[in-house]
C-alpha cells in the first residue's frame, strides 16, 4: 500500500511537472533527426523550414482515423490559408514498414498539398514526445514551437488557423 | 523500489527547478526539457453474464498501467529516461509486467560524422525484416536494446549503424547469459546524394544492406518431443542477413528487401533446424487523385527471437508486418490478422481515388473512394521423407520452395470505402467489407473453428451543428454463418471544440447461437483535452478480442469496469 502511495503520489507530481508550461519546456528549435521524404531521400528535421512564415507539424498514420479526417479537413480550406497567412503544413506520417508504403498513394490519393514526410521508427516522433496521434504543433518563423494539440475533432481547425492568425499579430497564444 | 523512488524523485525535483536556475546558469542556456507521460487505470466490476468473477480478475480490481518520459537536452547532447509502472498490470498484459521501475534510459551525443548512444535505443535497419526494435505502449511490447549503438556519417549520402546489447524482457535482469546478446550491423548509401552527378536525377535509388547476430549461450538443449526426452545441438550464433533497394522515378515507387536466417531452432517453430528466408516487396504509383499501390510478401521460418524459448511478444528481433489493410470500425476489426513467422505468403493492393469538386463524378464538394484487397495464405511445405512428419522437432522440419503458396488460407479481405460531402453541413463515409479469417491458424487452434467468413458494412455519418459543435453517428453491421454469428453496432459521438467529447456506443451480438450470450456490450466516454493533456472516461463493457498495431496483436480478455486514461506531453 505504501508503494502504491508513492507510486501515486509521483505521478501526480510528474503531471504537475507536464502542466507546467515554463520556458524551458518550450521548443526552442526542432531536434535534428534524418527521417525520409516519401521518394526515399534522407531529410533532417531541423530543416523544417518556411521563410520566416508559421509552420504547422501534424503527426499522423494512414490508419488513424482522426488524423485523416483532421488533413481532409483542413486540406479543403488549405489553399486559403496559404493565401492568407503563408503558413506551410508538414505531415509526418508514423505508418511503419506495414503501410508506409501506402502513403504516397493516400496523400496524391487525396490529393493533399502538404509536405509529407515519413517517421516508420518513431525517431521523430519520440524526440518531439509525441504519444497518441494526431499532435499538431505550431511554430512561429523562428522555427520555435509555440503552441500544439492533441486529437481531433471538426472545429479544431478553425483554432488553429486562429492561433496561426494571433502568431502573425504577436498576440500570445494560450 | 526505495532507492529508485528517491531516484526519481530527484530527477523530477532537479527538472521542476530547472526554470529557476535556466537564467542564471550559463550551462544551462539552451538546454530543454521534454517528455510524456501516460496512466491507463481500471477500476473492473464482476459481470456473470461475461463469465468475470473474483478469480478471473486474479482478487485484483484496481489495475493501472502507466509511464513517464522525460528527455533533457543540451546541443549536441540528449540524455533521457522512463519510469514505468504497473500495479498491477491491466486485463491482457503480461503478469510479468508487475512492478514499477526504469526499464528504459540513455545518453545520446551526434553532430553531423557521428551519432553515439549508450543505454536504450529502438533502431530499425531497412524494413525492419533483419533488426526493428520499437515500443507499442497500448501492446505492452518493448523490444528495446540495451548497449551501444554508433552512427557513422562518413560521406553524404552513406550511413554506418553498429549495435551491441541485449533486449528488454518484462523487469527480467540480464545476468550469466539468460537471452542471447545480439550484434548488428547495416550500411546504407543514396547514390543520388553520394554521386554530385546524380544529385538532380529523375531517378532516386537507394541500397542498403544488414547482417545481425544473436549470441544465445548452450550448445545443447533438452526438448520433450512424442513423450520422448530429446537432447539437441545449438546454434550458439544465430545470424540473419539480407540486402534492399529502394527504386523512385517520379511518382513510382519500388522497394524490396529480401532477409535470409540461419538455422535457428526455437520453441516458435517446434526446434527444427531448417533456414529462414523472407522477401518483401512494394510497389506504387501515385498522380494526383489517384494512388496505386501494390505489396507482396513472403515468408518461411522467419521468428527471430534474443531468446528462442520465448513464443509471445517480447524479445523479438526483426519485425515482420502483416500486408492486410489495419482497420478501425469496431466490427470491422473483429477479426484481424496477425503475421504467422513460421510461414505465410501474402498479396495485398490498394487504390486511392478523389474526385475533386466541381468534376463530373466529384460534384459540387468531391468524392473519394479506396478500394482494398489481400489474400494471405500459408506456405507450401513438402515432407523431407516418409517417416519425418511436417516440422518435426530435432529435424529439419519440411522442404519449400522460393515463393512456394500453400493451398490453406489464412486470410482474405476485400474492401471499398466512399467518402462523401453531401453538404457543408453533412458528410458521410461508407464501407463494405468481406472477410475471411482462419480462426485456427490466427488464434493457435488445432482444427477447432475453421475460416469465419463475414460480411461487414459501416455507415460513418458526420452533422456539423455549428462549426465547432458536431455529431457524429456510426451504424455498424457483421453477419456470420460461423463463430458468434451476427453482430450490430452503433455509436453517437459529440464533440465540442477544442475540448471535450462525448460518446456512447453499443455493440449487440444478437446472431450468437448461445440465447444466453446474446450480450449488449454498450461503452459509454467522455474526454477532456487541453494543449497536449487528455482526460478521457470511460465505462461499460469491452467485448474479448485481439488488439492490433502494425503486424503485432495483442488478446484482450472481456471486461467491465470504469477505465481512466490521462496523456499529456510537454
Amino acid at each position: 500500500m505504501i508503494n502504491k502511495i508513492r507510486i501515486i503520489f509521483l505521478l501526480t507530481l510528474l503531471s504537475s511537472v507536464a502542466f507546467t508550461q515554463e520556458s524551458v519546456f518550450k521548443y526552442k528549435k526542432l531536434p535534428s533527426v534524418s527521417i525520409k521524404d516519401v521518394k526515399g531521400q534522407t531529410f533532417k528535421t531541423d530543416s523544417i523550414v518556411n521563410n520566416g512564415k508559421p509552420i504547422i507539424i501534424s503527426f499522423w498514420a494512414t490508419w488513424c482515423k482522426p488524423c485523416v479526417r483532421e488533413l481532409t479537413t483542413i486540406s479543403d480550406v488549405y489553399d486559403e490559408w496559404v493565401k492568407e497567412t503563408g503558413v506551410k503544413l508538414y505531415a509526418i506520417s508514423v505508418d511503419d514498414s506495414r503501410s508506409m508504403t501506402l502513403v504516397a498513394p493516400m496523400v496524391n490519393g487525396k490529393g493533399w498539398d502538404y509536405t509529407v514526410l515519413l517517421d516508420p521508427n518513431g525517431d521523430f516522433k519520440r524526440a518531439m514526445s509525441v504519444g497518441p496521434i494526431p499532435h499538431t504543433f505550431l511554430l512561429n518563423g523562428k522555427g520555435e514551437v509555440v503552441w500544439q494539440h492533441t486529437s481531433f475533432s471538426e472545429g479544431d481547425e478553425l483554432n488553429l488557423i486562429e492561433m496561426v492568425k494571433k502568431l502573425l499579430k504577436g498576440e500570445e497564444l494560450k | 523500489m526505495n532507492k529508485l523512488t528517491y531516484f526519481v524523485l530527484g530527477v523530477v525535483g532537479a527538472i521542476s527547478l530547472f526554470p529557476l536556475n535556466a537564467s542564471s546558469q550559463d550551462l544551462l542556456k539552451g538546454s530543454e526539457v521534454h517528455g510524456s507521460m501516460q496512466m491507463d487505470a481500471a477500476y473492473y466490476l464482476k459481470d456473470n453474464k461475461m463469465g468475470i468473477t473474483d478469480s478471473t480478475l486474479g482478487g485484483k480490481l484496481i489495475r493501472m498501467n502507466a509511464f513517464t518520459e522525460v528527455n533533457y537536452s543540451l546541443g549536441n547532447f540528449t540524455a533521457g529516461m522512463r519510469f514505468e509502472a504497473y500495479l498491477p498490470p491491466l486485463t491482457g498484459y503480461d503478469a510479468q509486467y508487475n512492478g514499477a521501475g526504469v526499464p528504459y534510459w540513455y545518453a545520446n551525443y551526434k553532430n553531423d560524422f557521428i551519432d553515439i548512444t549508450a543505454g536504450n535505443f529502438y533502431e530499425q535497419f531497412g524494413n525492419g525484416m533483419i533488426l526493428r526494435t520499437y515500443q507499442e505502449w497500448t501492446l505492452g511490447v518493448d523490444n528495446s536494446i540495451q548497449g551501444i549503438r554508433v552512427k557513422v556519417m562518413p560521406f553524404k549520402g552513406v550511413t554506418f549503424k553498429g549495435v551491441y546489447g541485449i533486449q528488454r524482457y518484462y523487469w527480467d535482469p540480464y545476468k550469466d547469459y539468460n537471452r542471447g546478446i545480439i550484434k548488428g550491423f547495416d550500411g546504407d548509401v543514396n547514390l543520388n546524394e553520394l554521386f554530385a552527378g546524380m544529385a538532380d536525377s529523375k531517378v532516386k535509388l537507394t541500397l542498403g544492406g544488414s547482417i545481425v547476430s544473436d549470441f544465445q549461450q548452450g550448445s545443447t538443449k533438452s526438448i520433450t518431443y512424442d513423450g520422448k526426452l530429446l537432447s539437441l545441438a545449438m546454434p550458439e550464433n544465430v545470424a540473419n542477413y539480407g540486402g534492399r533497394f529502394n527504386l523512385n522515378i517520379g511518382g513510382f515507387n519500388w522497394q524490396t528487401e529480401y532477409a535470409h536466417k540461419i538455422n535457428d531452432p526455437n520453441a516458435r517453430n517446434n526446434y527444427i533446424y531448417k533456414g529462414g528466408n523472407g522477401v518483401f516487396t512494394n510497389l506504387s504509383w501515385s498522380q494526383k487523385g489517384l494512388g496505386i499501390q501494390v505489396m507482396s510478401k513472403w515468408i518461411d521460418n522467419m521468428s527471430y527471437k534474443s531468446d528462442r524459448s520465448v513464443v509471445n511478444n517480447m524479445v523479438d528481433i526483426n519485425y515482420l508486418p502483416a500486408i492486410t489493410k489495419q482497420h478501425t470500425y469496431a466490427l470491422a476489426s473483429m477479426y484481424p490478422y496477425a503475421t504467422q513467422p513460421n510461414g505465410e505468403v501474402g498479396i495485398s493492393g490498394t487504390v486511392t481515388l478523389h474526385f475533386p469538386k466541381n468534376s463530373p463524378l466529384g460534384g459540387k464538394t468531391g468524392l473519394a473512394i479506396a478500394a482494398n484487397f489481400s489474400q494471405v495464405n500459408g506456405i507450401k511445405q513438402v515432407r523431407l521423407n516418409d517417416s519425418t512428419l511436417i516440422g518435426q522437432t530435432g529435424t529439419l522440419g519440411y522442404k519449400s520452395t522460393f515463393y512456394g503458396a500453400g493451398n490453406q488460407l489464412y486470410y482474405q479481405d476485400a474492401n471499398l470505402e466512399v467518402s462523401k460531402k453531401f453538404s457543408k453541413k453533412w458528410k458521410g463515409a461508407f464501407t463494405y467489407l468481406h472477410q475471411a479469417y482462419n480462426k485456427d491458424v490466427v488464434e493457435g487452434h488445432v482444427d477447432q473453428y475453421g475460416i469465419v467468413y463475414s460480411h461487414i458494412g459501416v455507415a460513418d455519418l458526420a452533422w456539423s451543428i455549428t462549426p465547432k459543435h458536431n455529431l457524429r453517428w456510426e451504424l455498424q453491421g457483421l453477419w456470420t454463418k460461423q463463430d458468434k454469428g451476427n453482430w450490430v453496432a452503433g455509436l453517437v459521438e459529440l464533440t465540442i471544440s477544442p475540448a471535450w467529447f462525448f460518446s456512447v456506443m453499443d455493440q449487440y451480438n444478437y446472431g450468437n447461437s448461445d440465447h444466453n450470450q446474446r450480450l449488449n456490450y454498450y461503452l459509454v466516454s467522455a474526454g477532456y483535452t487541453h494543449h497536449t493533456s487528455r482526460l478521457a472516461l470511460s465505462w461499460g463493457r469491452q467485448r474479448e478480442g485481439i488488439i492490433c498495431v502494425g503486424g503485432v496483436c495483442r488478446y484482450v480478455p472481456a471486461t467491465n469496469g470504469v477505465t481512466l486514461t490521462l496523456t499529456s506531453s510537454f
